[in-house]
């Protein structure tokens, strides 16, 4: 597409009329005798990508994680995977002379002798965070707004993988320095996995090479943090953002923007540069908290000793919701015919994560199977626009939240002077009452919320002009809202549509059988849309025009007389318009 | 369903149209129209953005450089230079390095925002779907593909194929049966080794933690909490030491003798003293916080709470098991002693741990 450049900053143009092959001509000749690249740069160089805040924190994620392979490159040259005991000669005078592992003793080595190590260790580690909260937020938009509906489907299949993987990850290069906190995280995963049935303390011996804590740990945990984990990482973001283009990205409905094409900046050079300056400022900014905030002072916890713990012992945030859950499951165990059933570590820490992480997975899935909707979709949706999953959503990160808080449960005791006792019993019922209160309350939010955009549509905004009627009676003044505004109102589904079974008769006339499993899925299809307020029919917004119209001709007699503060909505140009007239005074 | 038609008509022969069509209530306005930048009409907002961006740049240099000076002349480690409290060579390596970095990409996103074209271009997009003729030609690829190899007609080839593939699992599942030995395969290659033994025994003597030395009854006064080890762990070393600490270490109360409630509790005490793992039953972490007035004992990992002077029966929290006790005595000099191991296993639950209740374990000791 040729775009109009006559206009455009002088400097640019310059580039555009380059009228000799050039140096630059000659190398993508040589390179494309060879490697073909004219056809992929055709199609790909002038790619359209849409523009949106939110578009940016998958952004966030895929950069922080390439922070995370720059800066673990570099810890891995000086990190000594080894629980071999060494006595500690480095710098840090307060553990010089003490029996530490290799481990440890070689990130004390980072943290204080190696110029710049310490910056890059917690840069490591910020950029870790920040990996997993942006894909966390990521998520949540990619849902909220229906991005993950067909044919998007596998693709947020890949993400829900990063998501776990990145946890993953997360937890086992935590656990690297094996500093009191590193170790004390390992013995409790030791715990979690010897409450396994029938494998438990086999799966266990075979992970430490025999008894907790052994000496293999840290170097298999190592090769899993830099070599495996990473790897299927890697592949998992190519094919993700493969997907991405294919795909081509979502955009939001307005004008000119429609199911069928994509409306925004091509990749180079708008788009290009706006994402690679993106990555300088997601590493500088990494780089400012690596200087700026200190994160993990493995000096200030000791090397890992069994018998140690200092009181306040938590995970990394991301792990916090599990042993959230750990914290308020009663403790039940059973005993049969000579073994041991841990269902108070079992249930909260290796099913409850398991069975959530498959929801989170399944999630497309199983709306595509209530709403039977097979078209491809492109135009986002407004969360209000699907009450049901928004408040799906938000009842899982009331769940989520409420874990998390249990996870915190002493330090909030400790800070609200509250007992841990009842922060516990109530966080249990919170648990199972919170995510229904959570649900049911966004749902009613979200159809309060279609109701004001068909407000909009049929009465206008209102303007905050008070008229007085010759009655003496008084009423709000409303304006018809904008076209655009109007248009971008009415991009959307009926749900009156939406409940027209998806297995109809067929080509011959031949009703599909009705399965037991078909009217199950008919009750929670009618239950999904129930209540949608539907965007007005042609009949309602004609009538609504015409009574503006109408509205707008008795109120004629008053054009040209300020009503005041009216012009000043935001709406109107506003350049010449005095605040007060004159005639005042 | 009332579908919007132009959505049918397809742009690209043999392909099926994207057809997620809603009723168009309205009619589209069509993209807005391009507004130019001051940048892009006056020479003097241009060149002043060009201005912006190239000083953007030469600041990030700036910081480069300072990084590299700070690199060389700031020292590290306890006795490196500081900056308000501050270890300074992190905060100015950090600061610059960040500065560089976001510096060059503020300038980018400037450059791009002020100077690029910024006309917003309209694309098609394609079902992702392949075409109907794309799908019945790799079809027939496939088919020909399939036929040509005989893998239909031939089931025995394709089944004994399928089954000597799918065997060569075993070999990727028997090649980690090395990474550790069974549980019942350790006992004893080493000093209390198993989950079911600690290295305490008839007799071993209860010693200070870390510097190792007996303790005789009378130096510990009431409501003292204390942890000790078993004597002859500081004899350890390696993986041995961590794994016999690992399983071993106790803590020890004196508490008012007429304060304990169970029986057993009172057999195994000595003047008031009781002796219980200091591992949780939970998930291991070593219990540490001692509620004072009434002998309850906290994990500080889930907040599993254990009572001391009622056989460590769990009085909140998630753990499913009281904390086993160690039955104590007096050796001849007056030191206090172990009367045996622990009579089952410490630490967290396991699959094969047969749980019994104190009162049965002290059946057991007695006979």
């Amino acid at each position: 597409m040729s775009i109009d450049t006559s206009r455009v900053a002088t400097s640019n143009k310059t580039a555009a009329n380059a009228a000799k092959p050039s140096k630059a001509g000659a190398a993508a000749q040589w390179a494309d005798e060879r490697l073909g690249l004219a056809a992929m740069g055709k199609k790909n160089l002038r790619k359209v990508f849409p523009d949106h805040w939110s578009f940016m924190l998958g952004e966030i994620a895929l950069w922080s994680f390439v922070v995370l392979l720059l800066s673990g490159v570099f810890l891995t040259l000086w990190f000594r995977p080894s629980m071999a005991e060494v006595t500690y000669q480095g710098s840090y005078n307060p553990m010089r002379g003490l029996q530490m592992s290799e481990a440890f003793s070689s990130a004390l080595n980072i943290s204080f002798d190696v110029r710049g190590g310490l910056l890059m260790r917690q840069m490591h580690h910020w950029a870790a965070m920040l990996f997993i909260a942006a894909m966390m937020i990521h998520l949540l938009r990619v849902f909220f707004t229906g991005a993950h509906r067909k044919p998007r489907e596998l693709n947020w299949v890949i993400g829900s993988l990063l998501l776990l993987l990145g946890t993953l990850e997360g937890f086992t290069g935590y656990s690297l320095p094996d500093d009191l906190l590193s170790g004390t995280g390992i013995r409790a995963a030791d715990g979690f996995i010897k409450s396994i049935p029938i494998v438990g303390s086999y799966i266990s011996f075979f992970l430490f090479g025999g008894e907790f804590p052994g000496e293999s740990i840290i170097p298999r945990l190592y090769t899993i943090h830099v070599l495996l984990i990473p790897g299927l990482l890697l592949a998992l973001i190519a094919a993700h953002m493969l997907l991405l283009v294919y795909h081509k990205h979502t955009q939001w409905a307005g004008p000119g923007r429609t199911e069928d094409n994509v409306v925004g900046y091509p990749m180079l050079p708008v788009y290009a540069a706006k994402a690679g300056g993106f990555f300088f400022i997601v590493f500088g900014v990494t780089a400012l908290m690596g200087g700026l905030l200190s994160i993990n002072p493995v000096w200030k916890f000791g090397p890992y000793d069994p018998t140690k713990v200092t009181a306040g012992s938590q995970p990394d945030w991301y792990m916090g919701w599990p042993d959230g859950a750990l914290r308020i499951m009663p403790g039940w165990e059973s005993h049969f015919w000579g073994s041991t059933w841990s269902w108070n570590i079992f249930l909260p820490i290796i099913v409850l994560p398991g069975l959530l992480f498959t929801v989170v997975l399944l999630l497309p899935f199983i709306e595509g199977w209530i709403t039977g909707d097979k078209r491809e979709h492109h135009l986002l949706q407004r969360p209000r626009n699907a009450p049901t999953r928004t408040a799906t959503m938000v009842a899982l990160m009331t769940l989520y939240g409420l874990f998390w808080t249990a996870g915190g449960n002493d330090i909030i005791a400790i800070r609200l002077h509250a007992s841990i006792n009842q922060i516990t019993y109530f966080l249990r019922a919170a648990v199972f009452i919170g995510p229904v209160i959570a649900f049911l309350v966004t749902r009613r939010i979200c159809i309060s919320l279609q109701r004001h955009d068909n407000d909009l549509l049929l009465h206008g905004y209102e303007t905050g002009v008070i008229m007085r009627t010759p009655e003496g009676s008084y009423y709000e003044k409303h304006l018809p809202i904008s076209d655009v505004e109007a248009y971008t109102l009415t991009v959307r589904d009926r749900s009156a549509e939406q409940l027209t079974p998806a297995a109809g008769p067929d080509t011959n006339g031949v009703p599909a059988p009705q399965s037991k499993l078909g009217g199950l899925r008919e009750k929670i299809r009618t239950l999904y849309y129930a209540d949608d307020i539907d965007k007005p029919t042609h009949a309602e917004l004609e009538e609504a025009r015409h009574h503006a119209a109408h509205e707008a001709h008795e109120l004629a007699a008053l054009d040209g007389h300020s009503a005041e503060g009216h012009h000043f909505d935001g709406r109107h140009p506003v350049a010449e318009e005095p605040i007060r007239p004159e005639h005042h005074h | 369903m009332s579908a919007d038609t132009s959505h049918d008509t397809g742009h690209d022969t043999g392909h099926l149209p994207i057809n997620a069509a809603t009723d168009a209530l309205l009619p589209d306005p069509g993209l807005a129209e391009h507004q130019w930048r001051p940048t892009d009409v006056d020479a003097r907002a241009e060149k002043r953005a060009e201005r912006q961006v190239a000083t953007l740049f030469g600041l990030s240099a700036v910081a480069t450089v300072l990084f590299v000076v700070f690199y060389i002349t700031l020292k590290t480690g306890t006795d490196g230079h500081t900056f308000i409290g501050l270890g300074a060579s992190n905060v100015a390596l950090g600061t610059t390095l960040g500065l560089a970095l976001l510096l060059i990409g503020l300038g980018v996103i400037q450059w791009a925002r002020k100077l690029m074209g910024d006309h917003e271009i309209s694309e098609q997009r394609h079902p992702a779907a392949s075409s109907e003729e794309d799908r019945t030609a790799t079809l027939a690829a496939l088919n020909a593909g399939l036929e040509e190899s005989g893998i239909g007609r031939r089931p025995l080839v394709r089944n004994s194929l399928l089954g000597s593939v799918a065997l060569l699992a075993a070999p990727a599942v028997v090649m980690l049966r090395d990474l550790g030995p069974l549980p019942n395969q350790v006992v004893g290659e080493y000093p209390g080794a198993g989950l079911h033994h600690t290295i305490w025994a008839k007799g071993t003597r209860v010693v200070r933690d870390v510097v190792g030395t007996p303790i005789k009854a009378s130096d510990i006064e009431i409501g003292d909490l204390f942890n000790a080890e078993p004597d002859g762990l500081f004899d350890l070393e390696g993986a041995e030491l961590q794994i016999a600490k690992s399983k071993a270490a106790i803590v020890m109360l004196r508490m008012d003798p007429d304060d304990i409630i169970s029986d057993v509790t009172r057999n195994w005490s000595v003047q008031g003293i009781v002796a219980y793992s200091k591992i949780c039953t939970h998930v291991g972490c070593p219990i540490s916080l001692n509620e004072r007035t009434t002998h309850h004992l906290l994990c500080p990992c889930h907040q599993s709470t254990f009572d001391l002077a009622d056989s460590g029966r769990v009085v909140f929290g998630p753990a499913g098991r009281h904390l086993p006790q160690l039955p104590l005595g007096v050796d001849d000099e007056g030191y206090l002693i172990a009367l045996s191991d622990f009579l089952e296993p410490v630490g967290p639950s396991f699959w094969e741990r047969n749980t019994k209740s104190p009162s049965e374990v002290a059946k057991e000791l007695k006979s």
